[in-house]
C-alpha cells in the first residue's frame, strides 16, 4: 500500500488548513463559514485516523509512524479541536474580535501536534513542536486589543522558546553521543549509551523542553499568567492538546525506559515533577480568586498526576496516561467552556465568587460543571475517577506506592477548591446581578465532553483495554 | 430479543432521563405519563419476546448471559455489566415491567393534578430501572447496585408527598426510617457479598454457584454467608426483625406502595434467595431459620392486621404477612412454591392496593375504615375487582392466591411437618377474616361518612381499567401452577419451568417420602373450608353483629391494645436500639469526635494548607525573567543529581 494512505489524517488537515486559507481570503461571510469547515476537517481527520487504527506502520524512512496509539492521540487532538471550535463560535461574537486566522492557526496547532504524536525521529518531534507553540504564540495574543492578551502571548513566547533551546540542546547532544536522530535507533540501543552522561543529559534536556510544554513544575511558571491573558478557548485547547501532544513525545521519546524493565533511570526525575507539580498546583490552586487561574494550577496538578504514569515506567503507566489524557481533554474542555459562556464581555465574571448561586440562574450549565468538576477531583462515577485509578495502579505494581500515596494525598487536596464551586453554585445566593447570554453551540460543545466525561467514567475497562493492546 | 434485553432496562432508565431532565417544562401532564408508562410498557414488550424465545428453547438452553461490556476490573475482580436471562429472571422481568405498566397507567389518573407530576414518574421509571439491574444482573455487584437502586427510590417515593404529614410526624420522617432499616439489611448483603468473594474468588453468579455445588455439605462458611444475606432479605422484604419500615412505607402515593411495597422490591429479598439457593441449600441451619422466621413473620403481621383501622396498614401488615409465606416456601426448600407466590401475590396485592387507592382518592385522602361504608353502590367497579382480589389472597378456589398458597401449605406439611402447616393454615383463616372485615367495613353496610358533604364517586377509566387487567390476572394467574395431583401428567407447569435452575439446590436437600394424594386434598379441603368459615363469620360480624366485635375487645383488652399497637415494636426498638445510639452518638461522636477530632484536625489542616498555599503564591510575580530563573535552577538542580548519582 502506498505510505501515503497511512497519513490520510494528516493529509486532511493539511488540505484543510490550505483550502481555509483560500475561504478567507476570498469570502467576506467567512466568519460564518470557517468555523464550519474547520470542524469538519477536525471530524474527518481525527475518524480517519480511528478508521486507520489497527494499520500499525512506520513509513517515510523511518520519520513518521501511524495506527495504534498514534491515531488515537490524532483522535483525541482532533475531537478535542474540534469541540473547542463549536465553543469559539459564539465566544467570538460575544468579544467581537473575529480575525480570520483563527480557525486556520487552531487547526495548524493540530496538526503540529498529530506530527509530535507520530514522530519517529528527533527532528520530526521538534518540527511538531514548532508548528503546535508558534500557533500557540499567535492565538494566545489574537484578541489584540487586550492588553492582558499581549503580555500573556509575549511571556509565553520568550519562555517557550527558552524552553525550546534547551529541547534543542537536548536532541544535540543525544546526536552527538550516538550519532543518530532516529528514535527507533534510541529505543533499540538505550542500554548501549545509558551509562554515557551526555547521553542522559541530553535526554533529560528533552524532557525538560516537553515539560514546559506539559505544565510540570518547575516550568510551570508561565502556565497561570497565559492561561488566563489568553481568549478562553484557546486556553481550553492549550491545556488539553498541547499538554497530549507534548506527553505523546515524552512518551515515544522515552520508549526504553517505559517499556522495557529495569531501565528506568528517569524514575527518580520524573517522581521529583511529579510531587512537586501535584502538591504545588492543588495547594496554590486553593489560594486564588480567578476561575481560570484556579483552573491553571489545576492544570499543574494534573500533569503530576500523569508523571506518576511516567516515573512507573510500565506499560500500565503509559496506557494510564493515555486514558487519563483522553479523560482530561473533556474535562478540561468542558471547564474551561462553561467558564467561557458564563464569561461576559471584556473579562467580567471571571473570578470564583461569580458562580454563586449559578444553579438557580441556570441549572444545567451549573448541572455540567458539577459533573465536570466532581470528576475533575476524582470522584467516581466519571472519567477523571478513573484516570487517577490506573496511574496510580501502575505506580503501585512499579512497587512506587509511595507515589501513590502522594498523588491521593494531593487529590484530597484538590477536591477542596474542585468543590468549592459546587458548593457556591448550589448553595450560595448570587452577589452580582449579570445576565449570561445563552450560547447553544456553546452547550452542545459542553454536552458532548460531559457525555464523554460520563461514558469513560462508566465503561473505562473497553477504552483501556483498546489502549493497552496498542500500548504493548 | 435475548440478545436486546438490555433494552428492557434502558427504556426505563430512558424514561426517567427525559422526564427527569424535561419533565418540568412539559406542561402537559398527559405527555409525561405517557412518556413514563410507554418506557414501561416497551420494556415488557422486549421481555415478552425474550420470554417467547426462551420457551423455543430446549430446556438446557435456556440460561443465557448476554454481555455489554467489562465495568470493573481491577486484580482478581471482574465485574461486567451483564444481563442473565434464564427462567428466574424472566419471570420476575414479567412481573416487574407487566404490573409495573399497569400501575403506571393506574398512576396517571391517581396523581393528575399533583404538583410533582413529572417527578413522580421519573422516579417511577428510575425504580424499574433500579430493580430490572436487580433482577437481570448476572453478579452480586450489579444485584447489589439494583439493591441500593430501589432502596433509593422507594426512599425517595415514601416521602414524596415531603409537605404532608404523616401519623405523628411527616413523610420524610417515615422515608428515612425506611431507609435507615435499609441499611441495616444492606449492612448484611455487603457482609454476604464479601465473604462470597474471598470463599470463590469471584462474584459472578455462574461461578459462584458452580464452585458452591462442588464443594461439600455443612462447610460452616456457607452457613455465615446465607445468615449475612438473610440479614439483607429480611431488610429488603420486610420479615423479623427488620418488617418496622414497610408500615410507615404506606406514607407515599398509594401506587407507590402498590408496585415497591407490595408487588415488586420487598419481594426482591425472595428473589435473591431463590437464586441463591445453592448456597441457603447448603447451611440447613439457615434454611430452617428462613422458615421460622417467615412462619413467625406470617402469624405476627396477620395478627396485627385483624385491627388496624387504617385501610392501607391493613395491607401493608398483610403484605408482611404474605412475605412469610414466601420465606416459609424457601426455607423448606420449595424455591419455586416461593417464586409462584410472588407472581400471584404480586397480582392480587397490586389490585387490593390499587383498589383501596381508588377509595382513598374518592374519599378526598380518607384511609380510616372507620369512616367509608357502603360504597359499593358508588364504586361497583372498583368493589366487584377488590372481592375479588380479597377472595384470591383469602384461598378460594379456583382464584390465583389458592394454588400459590396451597402448594407452599402442602409444601410445608411434607417437608417441614405438621407444626409448620398448622400455624401457616391458621394464618390462611386470620387473613381472609381480616381481608373480608376490611372489605365489609369498607363497602357494605351502611355509610358512616356525612353524605352531604363527601360525594364518593367511582374513579375514572385509566384506573378502573388497570383494577379489571389485574383482577382477570387474579383469578387466571394460578393456572399455570396447578398441582400435580389435579393436572396429571403435565406435572406442575410453573415448577417444571424452574425446575432445572432449582435442581443442583434440591438434590443438596435431604428429600422426605412422598405423602398420599388423599392427604393432600384433605389438607386442602381444610384450609378452603377453614377460610370460608373465616369470611362468612368476618361478614356477619361485621354486617350483622357489630356488637360481637366490641365484646371481644373489652374481654381482652389487653390483647387488643396490644395489636393495635403492633406488638409495641416500635418503641421497643425506640428505647432500646434508636435513644441510646441517639444519646451517644450527640455527647460522644458529635460533640467530641466529631467537634473536636475530626473537625479540629480537619480545619487545622485546611487552615494549613492555606497559609502554605498564600504564601507559596507570592513567587508568582509576574516577572517573565524570574520565572525563566526558577526554570534554571530546575534544571540546574536535575544536572547536579544527574551527576552525582553516575
Amino acid at each position: 500500500m502506498n505510505e501515503f494512505y497511512y497519513i490520510i489524517p494528516f493529509i486532511i488537515l493539511a488540505a484543510g488548513i490550505l483550502i481555509s486559507l483560500v475561504i478567507e481570503m476570498y469570502f467576506t461571510s467567512s466568519e460564518k463559514i470557517l468555523p464550519w469547515f474547520s470542524i469538519l476537517t477536525f471530524l474527518a481527520s481525527g475518524f480517519s485516523a480511528l478508521f486507520l487504527v489497527n494499520n500499525v506502520k512506520v513509513v517515510f524512512e523511518n520519520m513518521l509512524m501511524s495506527g495504534g496509539n498514534v491515531n488515537f492521540f490524532i483522535f483525541i487532538f482532533n475531537l478535542g479541536a474540534a469541540l473547542v471550535t463549536l465553543l469559539s463560535i459564539d465566544y467570538i461574537k460575544k468579544y467581537h474580535t473575529y480575525y480570520g486566522e483563527y480557525y486556520i492557526l487552531l487547526m495548524s496547532s493540530v496538526l503540529g501536534m498529530s506530527l509530535m504524536a507520530g514522530a519517529k525521529d528527533l527532528i520530526v518531534i521538534f518540527m511538531g513542536l514548532e508548528i503546535m507553540s508558534v500557533c500557540f504564540y499567535a492565538l494566545a495574543g489574537i484578541n489584540r486589543n487586550k492588553l492582558k492578551a499581549n503580555e500573556a502571548s509575549l511571556k509565553y513566547f520568550l519562555l517557550g522558546s527558552f524552553a525550546t533551546g534547551f529541547l534543542v540542546y537536548g536532541m544535540a547532544l543525544v546526536y552527538g553521543s550516538m550519532q543518530n536522530t532516529s528514535l527507533e535507533y534510541l529505543f533499540l540501543n538505550f542500554t548501549k549509551f545509558n551509562t554515557n552522561i551526555l547521553f542522559l543529559a541530553g535526554l533529560l534536556f528533552i524532557l525538560f523542553g516537553l515539560s514546559f510544554k506539559i505544565a510540570a513544575f518547575p516550568f510551570h511558571m508561565w502556565v497561570p499568567d497565559v492561561y488566563q491573558g489568553s481568549a478562553t478557548t484557546v486556553s481550553a485547547l492549550m491545556s488539553t492538546g498541547g499538554k497530549a501532544a507534548a506527553f505523546s513525545a515524552i512518551i515515544v521519546s522515552f520508549a526504553s525506559v517505559l517499556t522495557v524493565v529495569n531501565t528506568n533511570v528517569f524514575a527518580p526525575y520524573f517522581g521529583a515533577i511529579a510531587v512537586f507539580s501535584m502538591l504545588f498546583g492543588s495547594i496554590v490552586a486553593i489560594a486564588q480568586t480567578d476561575i481560570k487561574r484556579m483552573m491553571a494550577y489545576s492544570s499543574i496538578a494534573h500533569a503530576g498526576y500523569m508523571t506518576i504514569g511516567l516515573a512507573s515506567g510500565n506499560s500500565y503507566g503509559v496506557s494510564g496516561i493515555i486514558f487519563y489524557l483522553a479523560a482530561y481533554t473533556f474535562m478540561n474542555i468542558g471547564a474551561f467552556g462553561i467558564i467561557s459562556i458564563v464569561e461576559g464581555k471584556n473579562d467580567t465574571n471571571l473570578t470564583i465568587k461569580s458562580y454563586a448561586g449559578l444553579a438557580n440562574k441556570k441549572p444545567i450549565l451549573a448541572g455540567l460543571l458539577a459533573i465536570i468538576m466532581f470528576s475533575l477531583a476524582g470522584l467516581p462515577p466519571f472519567a477523571g475517577f478513573f484516570g487517577k485509578y490506573y496511574i496510580f495502579i501502575a505506580a503501585v505494581k512499579a512497587k512506587l506506592t509511595w507515589l501513590a500515596i502522594v498523588g491521593v494525598i494531593s487529590s484530597a487536596i484538590s477536591v477542596y477548591f474542585y468543590i468549592r464551586i459546587i458548593v457556591l453554585m448550589y448553595f450560595k445566593e448570587s452577589e452580582e446581578d449579570f445576565v449570561i447570554e445563552n450560547s447553544n453551540t456553546g452547550l452542545l460543545s459542553v454536552i458532548i465532553a460531559v457525555l464523554f466525561v460520563i461514558l469513560l467514567g462508566i465503561a473505562p475497562n473497553s477504552v483501556i483495554n483498546l489502549i493497552s493492546y496498542f500500548a504493548k | 430479543m435475548i440478545q436486546y434485553i438490555y433494552l428492557a432496562v434502558l427504556l426505563p432508565l430512558l424514561g426517567f432521563l427525559i422526564n427527569g431532565i424535561f419533565g418540568s417544562r412539559i406542561k402537559n401532564e398527559k405527555v409525561i405519563g405517557i412518556i413514563g408508562s410507554g418506557a414501561i410498557g416497551l420494556s415488557f414488550i422486549v421481555m415478552l419476546g425474550a420470554f417467547f424465545q426462551t420457551l423455543g428453547l430446549p430446556v438446557d438452553q435456556r440460561q443465557n448471559i448476554v454481555k455489554l461490556f467489562t465495568w470493573i476490573s481491577a486484580g482478581g475482580l471482574n465485574v461486567g455489566v451483564a444481563y442473565q436471562v434464564d427462567q428466574l429472571s424472566l419471570i420476575m422481568g414479567l412481573i416487574v415491567t407487566g404490573v409495573g405498566f399497569i400501575i403506571h397507567v393506574y398512576s396517571m389518573g391517581y396523581m393528575h393534578g399533583d404538583k410533582s407530576y413529572w417527578r413522580y414518574f421519573a422516579y417511577l421509571n428510575l425504580f424499574i430501572f433500579a430493580m430490572m439491574n436487580l433482577i437481570l444482573g448476572d453478579n452480586f455487584v450489579l444485584l447489589f447496585l439494583g439493591w441500593e437502586g430501589v432502596g433509593l427510590c422507594s426512599y425517595l417515593l415514601i416521602g414524596f408527598w415531603y409537605d404532608r404529614k404523616f401519623e405523628k410526624g411527616t413523610t420524610s420522617e417515615a422515608a428515612k426510617k425506611a431507609f435507615v432499616v435499609n441499611r441495616i439489611g444492606d449492612f448484611g448483603f455487603l457482609l454476604g457479598m464479601f465473604l462470597i468473594y474471598l470463599t470463590f474468588g469471584s462474584l459472578n453468579f455462574n461461578d459462584v454457584f458452580s464452585r458452591a455445588v462442588a464443594m461439600p455439605i455443612e462447610t460452616s462458611v456457607f452457613t455465615f454467608i446465607a445468615l449475612f444475606l438473610f440479614i439483607g432479605a429480611t431488610g429488603k422484604s420486610a420479615q423479623i426483625p427488620l418488617f418496622v419500615w414497610l408500615p410507615d412505607a404506606m406514607a407515599g402515593p398509594t401506587p407507590v406502595s402498590a408496585l415497591i411495597h407490595a408487588a415488586t422490591m420487598v419481594t426482591a429479598g425472595v428473589y435473591m434467595v431463590a437464586r441463591c439457593s445453592i448456597i441457603f441449600a447448603s447451611a440447613p441451619a439457615i434454611m430452617t431459620l428462613v422458615a421460622v422466621v417467615g412462619l413467625l413473620t406470617a402469624f405476627f403481621a396477620a395478627t396485627v392486621g385483624l385491627v388496624q383501622n387504617d385501610i392501607k396498614k391493613v395491607l401493608a401488615y398483610s403484605t408482611i404477612s404474605q412475605l412469610g409465606y414466601m420465606f416459609l416456601a424457601l426455607g423448606v426448600g420449595a424455591f419455586s412454591a416461593g417464586i409462584f407466590h410472588v407472581m400471584t401475590h404480586a397480582f392480587f396485592k397490586a389490585l387490593l392496593f390499587l383498589g383501596a387507592g381508588s377509595v382513598i382518592h374518592s374519599m378526598h385522602d380518607e384511609q380510616d375504615m372507620r369512616k367509608y361504608g357502603g360504597l359499593k353502590k358508588y364504586m361497583p367497579h372498583t368493589y366487584i375487582t377488590f372481592v375479588v382480589a380479597a377472595l384470591a389472597i383469602s384461598g378460594i378456589p379456583p382464584l390465583s392466591g389458592f394454588f400459590s398458597k396451597d402448594e407452599i401449605l402442602w409444601k410445608a406439611f411434607s417437608s417441614g411437618g405438621f407444626g409448620y402447616w398448622l400455624v401457616g393454615a391458621f394464618t390462611a383463616l386470620m387473613t381472609a377474616f381480616y381481608m373480608f372485615r376490611l372489605v365489609t367495613l369498607t363497602f357494605e353496610g351502611k355509610p358512616r361518612f356525612d353524605e352531604h358533604n363527601v360525594h364518593p364517586h367511582e374513579s375514572p377509566k385509566v384506573m378502573t381499567i388497570p383494577l379489571m387487567i389485574l383482577a382477570v390476572l387474579s383469578i387466571i394467574g394460578g393456572f399455570i401452577g396447578i398441582p400435580e395431583i389435579f393436572s396429571g401428567e403435565h406435572g406442575n407447569v410453573f415448577e417444571n419451568w424452574l425446575a432445572p435452575l432449582f435442581a443442583p439446590a434440591q438434590t443438596k436437600l435431604m428429600t422426605y417420602g412422598n405423602h398420599s394424594a388423599f392427604l393432600e386434598i384433605l389438607l386442602m379441603a381444610v384450609s378452603v373450608i377453614g377460610a370460608v368459615c373465616a369470611i362468612l363469620f368476618a361478614r356477619y360480624v361485621y354486617l350483622k353483629n357489630i356488637r360481637i366485635a366490641g365484646k371481644t375487645v373489652k374481654a381482652s383488652k389487653g390483647l387488643y391494645t396490644l395489636l393495635l399497637n403492633k406488638y409495641y415494636i416500635d418503641e421497643l426498638y425506640e428505647a432500646v436500639f434508636v435513644k441510646p445510639i441517639g444519646r451517644f452518638s450527640e455527647a460522644f461522636l458529635w460533640k467530641i469526635n466529631d467537634n473536636k477530632i475530626i473537625d479540629g484536625a480537619v480545619n487545622g489542616t485546611a487552615s494549613l494548607v492555606s497559609v502554605i498555599s498564600n504564601n507559596i503564591r507570592k513567587i508568582q510575580t509576574g516577572v517573565a525573567q524570574f520565572y525563566a530563573l526558577i526554570m534554571v535552577a530546575g534544571i540546574v538542580a536535575a544536572l547536579f543529581w544527574l551527576i552525582i548519582s553516575l
